[in-house]
């Protein structure tokens, strides 16, 4: 958790003419609302310090206008911010020179577009090789890799297609093989799946995860689909208006919103299929009960306490080790909606 | 009284120095450049001239074979080819064949010459609002200011000749190229741009690789302008001393030919859609990988 492959400090993002100038004042805490009606400037991004860790999915979350995707340009500087830092392995991307930012986007980080960014006049072999032909790869060896990658995504067959020919779901594997067929080990991925249809997108959800499984890319994900997030991220980062309201892992976040916009957001969400035992249990001395692995969905908790005949159950990390224990009420309690008075829910400790 | 019905203008002594000031300025300016710049359009001039006389000394079945050709890779049509075949028959069985192979010759390098200078300051254009401001109204000048101005100056430069016809054909037909290059660049999805920058493309990869190829359909459409408003001008380069179908209607206006006039007039129209409808086709078909599967 130590580890950092991408650090954003202090970053502020103001759109209009001006920005350095009323930078000042934002950062004295003027806001959004106020910032539009004296200097008619948006206020993008307000203070954002996000550590992004590599090897996994972090999730930005947040709804339309809450900046998600501005920051996520920020990180391959596609935008500009107004202050702040970026750092990517101990490289700061706001020094880096032209040629030196080309080089970074065409080596470390790859991106995916919510609205594919495929270019209609190639085809989809040569969209997918186009990472590789902007590096300069021979033409031979890009055609192999990205051929490899198509096949990886499920689009073997379709190489000749043009973008137009195929379905969003298809086209977006496109833009997935695109970014992958660079070796990139950061990924962007700015909203790639709200397009889609439910079903397709769950789809694209199962095939970026078991790429994952292998790749372990670091992968910056962006989204305002609750579920989404939950399913893939490692851990999640909440934006509303511009600033960075709660980030932590999504047991956290379900566990102890930081605030009634975060549980308004959370409160219609199957608890039971997101929150795992280890979150629940009380640590310590083992009990008379049947084991339940740690990152066991209580869903699931449920059906092995109850089959046991028992009101107990000891939770075991991966080695088997006994980590704690678990009651059946703890269990019902964390899976009950809470009530509006977040506070003093039992479970919220 | 006077002051509101006599507009209170510059003297006219003044207003007579001041043209004869101009008018001696260039003179001078033409006697110092004219030969310079005679030479410098030498390459052309040879060009043209070297093109015209291919053209009226191939044997004409070649030449029908050859636009043949020409019309079915552009256009893939049987019915242009048919057109374009019996449209050159049908002038060459009235007399025409010679004055069109020059002004056919003419068209072509006009064209080429609009294009090769043309899309660059498309492509200048597009890449800054500030550079687009300060061109538009070039253009604007270029395509209202009426022609008989500014052949002046061309033939003081130039006098009389197939270059000074050649720039002034250009001058007239090169803003749609510009025009539309420009455009069409600006048009290009935000997202294909986006996604070019994204992957690490230079200036040079994103023009060549993504503006340019998916600007092309209207930089086609400006082609197909250009070459529209250089046949247009035919009649007026034949006063300057340009050979082909413009010197025949430009004797039948003088001598009320009604006949020669329509002919000629005719032979220009012909050319002007069979241009058309090749390089429209064309067009089309560069735009094939956008007729995708409505996935809905």
């Amino acid at each position: 958790m130590d580890e950092v492959k991408i650090r954003i400090e202090n970053l502020y993002k103001i759109f209009g003419p001006r920005a350095q100038s009323v930078l000042a004042q934002v950062q004295q805490g003027m806001s959004k609302q106020e910032l539009l009606e004296k200097h008619n400037h948006v206020l993008g991004l307000k203070d954002i310090n996000v550590a992004v860790t590599p090897r996994e999915i972090s999730v930005i979350m947040g709804l339309s206008g809450s900046g998600k995707s501005t920051l996520i340009r920020h990180v391959n500087r596609l935008i500009e911010p107004t202050s702040g830092r970026i750092v990517v392995d101990g490289q700061d991307v706001l020094t880096m020179t032209k040629e030196e930012l080309i080089d970074f986007r065409r080596h470390k980080v790859s991106m995916v577009f919510q609205r594919f960014g495929l270019h209609v006049h190639k085809t989809v072999a040569e969209n997918a090789a186009y990472g590789l032909a902007i590096q300069g790869t021979p033409i031979r060896q890009a055609k192999e890799r990205s051929r490899k990658w198509l096949e990886r995504v499920g689009l073997s067959g379709f190489e000749d297609h043009y973008p137009s020919q195929l379905s969003g779901g298809m086209q977006q594997r496109v833009g997935l093989a695109r970014a992958l067929a660079t070796d990139a080990e950061i990924l962007l991925m700015d909203e790639p799946f709200s397009a889609l249809d439910p079903l397709i997108r769950t789809d694209m959800q199962d095939v970026l995860l078991g790429l994952q499984e292998e790749l372990h890319k670091t992968i910056v994900f962006i989204t305002h689909d609750l579920d989404e997030a939950l399913r893939l991220g490692d851990r999640i980062a909440i934006l509303r208006d511009g600033a960075v309201i709660q980030q932590g892992d999504p047991q956290e976040i379900i566990l102890h919103p930081a605030d009634d916009y975060i549980f308004d957001f959370i409160k219609d969400i199957n608890r039971s299929r997101v929150i795992e035992a280890k979150s629940v249990m009380t640590p310590g001395a083992s009990v008379d009960g049947p084991e339940l692995p740690h990152d066991l969905v209580l869903e699931e908790a449920l059906q092995v306490v109850s089959a046991s005949k028992r009101k107990m159950a000891n939770v075991v990390d991966a080695d088997g080790t006994a980590v704690g224990s678990i009651e059946l009420q703890q269990i019902i309690d964390a899976v009950a909606r809470p009530a509006e008075d977040s506070d003093e829910d039992p479970t919220y400790r | 009284m006077d002051f509101l019905t006599e507009f209170p203008g510059m003297e006219r002594q003044a207003l007579r120095d001041l043209k004869k000031a101009i008018d001696g300025g260039f003179r001078d300016f033409s006697r110092e450049f004219g030969e310079a710049l005679e030479n410098f359009f030498e390459p052309l001039l040879w060009f043209l001239v070297w093109f015209e006389k291919l053209l009226r000394a191939t044997p004409w079945p070649l030449i029908i074979l050859v636009i043949a050709l020409f019309a079915w890779l552009g256009s893939r049509s049987k019915a242009v080819v048919a057109g374009s075949v019996l449209s050159f028959l049908a002038i060459g069985y009235f007399g025409m064949w010679n004055d069109t192979m020059s002004t056919l010759a003419i068209i072509s390098v006009a064209t080429l010459l609009c294009i090769t200078v043309g899309i660059p300051f498309g492509v200048l254009m597009a890449r800054s609002d500030r550079t687009q401001t300060a061109i538009t109204p070039i253009l604007d000048i270029m395509q209202t200011i009426p022609a008989f101005v500014y052949l002046i100056p061309v033939v003081m430069l130039l006098g009389i000749g197939k270059v000074p016809g050649l720039i002034a054909v250009c001058i007239y037909a090169i803003p749609p190229i510009v025009r539309l290059t420009n455009l069409g660049i600006r048009l290009v999805e935000k997202e294909a741009l986006e996604a070019a920058d994204a992957f690490g493309a230079d200036y040079r990869q994103k023009l060549f690789g993504v503006q340019i190829p998916l600007a092309l359909p209207n930089i086609f459409a400006g082609v197909n302008q250009t070459i529209m408003m250089a046949l247009s001008m035919v009649v007026i380069a034949s006063m300057i001393g340009v050979a082909g179908l413009g010197v025949p209607v430009l004797r039948s206006i003088s001598n009320q030919y009604l006949a020669l006039g329509l002919m000629n007039g005719l032979a220009i129209v012909a050319l002007a859609i069979i241009f058309d409808r090749v390089s429209q086709r064309f067009g089309e078909r560069l735009q094939r990988h956008r007729k995708g599967i409505d996935h809905g």
